[in-house]
């Protein structure tokens, strides 16, 4: 088989091979890349925003000119930019970022490997995901040059605003459409490839977990993007065809009552948004905990803790994440009745999650642990997701969430989930599975210098939002709520934060360093580096078209470690070893 | 191979799974070979059922989006359900029905082409395909003269809707947006339909398609299907609901 793929391999054009690549692990790669930019691309537009929040009205100095009289004249931002920014930022970051660099990125790459699969089910399908999110993030990227700039209606995009804002919203669904499409057609074929491609002997509860985690992720993109697509089709039909699926009747726009036909309703964009964002929000936390996993497994030289109960419960928090997503919607007056029903789904999705989470915990109980630089990030990443997740339950009840509701407390929330939570698994995952994908070891000093900078700076930007967010002070604003009274004594703290901020992105730069200059070192990785059991390590590194040189078979569950039977302290899924009992699928 | 199927799988034991993939590979060698069996599979069968698996995962995104839709139609007719009354009395419900009968003729046709490609009888599959293209383009005939006759009287939602039927208030126009979003989304999908089985027409006719491996026509099929049924619902949703008051 491998010399047939090989022949074949060779035959392929320079733009077929890394371009318009079918490779799954080119296509990887591919996302991974362009995800990094946009995260990169997204931070950069938060940094001037927080330069705005920390410096009301004052002028940026140097870099404040380039940005043109209509964004920035003489280096003052202008509000309409600072929402640009901010919608921008949120929309970049969730789905043009973290989405694709976990699901398009890190499943890609990962999961045919993790389940001994020479490809993905459908690579032609596979190369079209790719490049509809290309489109995407280029008519995203395109919008900030438009008349009047790109989207600035928060990346929830509510109507009516949205349905009045300027045609970089227009711009903004569009790429929503091209997005949720490169979105659908990964999912359908992640699922088929893991239900059809395992290797002989892979059964469901031999998966390592972060195949399971892109299992459920999966069903969570295929059954909640549709209705956003829908929902963005009749919001696109609104602003070019002048219906009124979600225009209010009467709408006062500028002291002028609207001469646009009413009968529409905003609420009902808010609930089939957030039936997508809710869902989404395990989008982007599921893939980071199934790398959490993995790394913490072979770092701690143990088997996970509770690996069923940790499945059982992921299969859980898919389903329930489908019947929580008016929770962000306690202030829009559907009810109290409404309100009981989803509070109480709230309270339930945490048990599940928690239930992760402590396994994860008590993984780590009488491991020796490595501290590696994975080791590191997914370590941290278990107090941040902690922090991020019990703060989020005062905002899951309606009665606390009436007070809490769009002030920065939220931001604070939901950041320490994505941000020192998700993107800490990012890295995790990078630095763990660069040796695979190159052949070559990242840096540990370099990557010391990466975490420990990044940990700190982290904390100094959300833990402050928390106090701010508990003084009352609002999202959203301009000027960071200088003229409002009731948050005089908060505000000192923008300054902490935006200095954080710009601090965080002095400590990415050991990463890129680290991430580029390993390229050039030679490729003394080895298959196995990390001493590991999973299926991906059976290939060589990196993996050649057709990624098994021999395809493997899978004799026991994924995380062997510290086998009392076995001399290595590992024992992999695809060694047949007599010593071991096949069957002894106990994790 | 009668327990491959997906399900089956599921729940199948680890050995079973074993022994049928030492057998399948060993034959990994000549399936690379094989026409039309793609080199990541190892047998016709397995390439069968995920092309299959795929195909269904597609359409239960379909059905998610279009569910979307209806969701919107629910709760606008609940709000507004005299006004939707009034505005659908003003849609002929005999061409409704005309294009209902069409579109299930071209659904027949599809059997034909499918039937066809399980028989290996291609000239049966390009006449199926054919006949599928006539009844999908008289469809789309019918509905372009149905969006004219409401552009010349002024029933298209925007500046220049007008409304002379009973006073049952604004709501009327959200009526129309529905109806044109509803019946333009299922328009797209037919035309997507059409343009795919233009482009199968020429494989068919030169054989492609064998009984062995016709995957793509049946899986064509399903889609076909689905638009069908989109449209059952859309008939009754928005012809008949004005019959009933």
């Amino acid at each position: 088989m491998s010399d047939h793929e090989h022949e074949h391999h060779e035959e392929l054009s320079f733009w077929r091979k890394y371009v318009f690549s079918t490779d799954h692990k080119v296509i990887g790669i591919q996302y991974t890349v362009t995800a990094l930019f946009f995260l990169f691309f997204g931070f950069c537009l938060m940094m001037l925003m927080r330069w705005q929040l920390a410096f009301p009205g004052k002028a940026l100095p140097i870099i404040g000119a380039l940005f043109g009289a209509d964004r920035m004249p003489d280096g003052i931002m202008l509000p309409e930019f600072y929402n640009q920014l901010g919608a921008m930022h949120g929309t970049i970051m969730v789905f043009m970022g973290v989405v694709p660099l976990a699901v398009g990125g890190f499943g890609n790459f990962v999961v045919p490997l993790q389940i001994g699969a020479p490809d993905m089910t459908f690579p032609r399908l596979n190369m079209l995901s790719y490049w509809c999110y290309f489109v995407g993030g280029v008519i995203m990227f395109a919008s900030f040059f438009v008349p009047g700039g790109a989207a600035q209606s928060g990346w929830t995009s509510y109507p009516p605003l949205s349905d009045i804002a300027p045609s970089g919203q227009t711009w903004w669904l569009m790429g929503m459409m091209a997005l949720i499409f490169s979105s659908l057609l990964g999912a359908i074929n992640f699922i088929t490839t893991i239900i059809q491609l395992r290797a002989p002997g892979l059964t469901f509860f031999r998966f390592p977990f972060f195949v399971w985690a892109q299992f459920v992720t999966s069903f969570l993109l295929l059954l909640a993007f549709p209705p956003l697509q829908a929902a963005s089709f009749f919001q696109l039909m609104d602003r070019v065809f002048g219906t009124s699926f979600f225009m209010p009747e009467g709408l006062v726009i500028s002291g002028q009552l609207s001469e646009a036909t009413g009968g529409g309703s905003p609420i009902l964009w808010q609930h089939l948004f957030w039936f997508l964002a809710h869902p989404e929000v395990y989008v982007l936390i599921l893939p980071a905990l199934g790398i959490v996993a993995e790394v913490i497994a072979n770092n701690t030289r143990r088997p996970l803790w509770g690996y069923k109960s940790m499945v059982y419960s992921l299969i859980f928090l898919g389903f329930m994440s489908f019947i929580v997503w008016a929770h962000h919607m306690f202030l829009t007056g559907m009810g109290s009745a409404m309100s009981a029903f989803f509070q109480t789904t709230t309270m339930i999705i945490s048990i599940p999650s928690v239930i992760i989470l402590t396994a994860l915990i008590l993984s780590l109980w009488g491991g020796s642990i490595r501290f590696t630089t994975p080791m590191l990030f997914a370590l941290a990443f278990l107090p941040m997701f902690g922090i991020g997740g019990l703060t989020g339950l005062p905002l899951g009840l309606a009665s606390t969430d009436i007070h809490l509701h769009d002030t920065y407390y939220v931001i604070g929330h939901f950041h320490y989930v994505v941000a020192p939570g998700t993107l800490f698994a990012m890295f995790a995952g990078i630095y763990y599975w660069y040796p695979k994908a190159t052949g070559r070891k990242m840096s540990d000093f370099l990557g010391k210098l990466h975490f420990w900078p990044s940990l700190i700076f982290m904390n100094g930007i959300f833990m402050p939002m928390m106090i701010q967010g508990l003084a009352g002070m609002q999202r959203r604003l301009y000027d960071g709520g200088e003229i409002y009274a009731h948050t005089q004594t908060a505000l000192h703290w923008h300054k902490v934060i935006s200095i954080s901020a710009w601090g965080l992105a002095l400590a990415q730069i050991p990463f890129i360093i680290n991430f580029f200059a390993s390229l050039r070192k030679p490729k003394t990785a080895g298959d196995n580096p990390w001493h590991s059991t999973t299926l991906e390590w059976a290939a060589p590194s990196p993996p050649p078209h057709g990624n098994f040189t021999e395809l493997p078979t899978v004799y026991r569950a994924a995380y062997e470690y510290s086998h009392p039977d076995h001399d290595e302290d590992y024992l992999p899924q695809f060694q047949a070893d007599a010593q071991a009992k096949p069957a002894a699928a106990t994790p | 191979m009668s327990n491959t199927s997906p399900w089956n799988d599921l729940i199948g034991t680890p050995d079973q799974k074993h022994e049928e993939g030492i057998v399948v590979s060993d034959s990994h060698a000549e399936a690379t070979h094989q026409p039309g069996l793609a080199h990541h599979f190892e047998s016709y069968e397995q390439q069968k059922e995920s092309s299959f698996l795929g195909m269904w995962l597609f359409l239960v995104q379909e059905v998610m989006f279009f569910g979307g839709i209806f969701c919107c139609y629910v709760i606008y007719r609940s709000l507004y359900g005299e006004a939707f009354a009034a505005a659908s009395r003003e849609l002929n419900v005999f061409i409704g029905a005309l294009n209902t009968t069409v579109l299930l003729f071209s659904s027949f046709t599809m059997v034909v082409a499918v039937n066809a490609a399980k028989q290996g009888n291609r000239k049966w599959i390009v006449y199926g395909l054919l006949l599928t293209i006539l009844f999908g383009g008289i469809f789309l005939g019918v509905k372009y003269f149905e969006y004219s006759a409401k552009w010349e009287h002024n029933l298209v939602p925007g500046p220049n809707f007008e409304w002379h039927g009973d006073d049952v208030g604004r709501p009327v126009e959200i009526f129309y947006c529905l109806y044109f979003g509803m019946t333009g989304m299922h328009a797209l999908h037919m035309v997507v339909g059409i343009g795919i089985m233009l482009w199968m027409l020429r494989p068919a006719w030169r054989g492609k398609w064998t009984p062995e491996n016709h995957n793509f026509v049946e899986g064509f099929g399903l889609y076909w299907h689905f638009v069908d049924i989109v449209w059952i619902f859309l008939f009754p949703f928005l012809y008949l609901i004005g019959l009933a008051t």
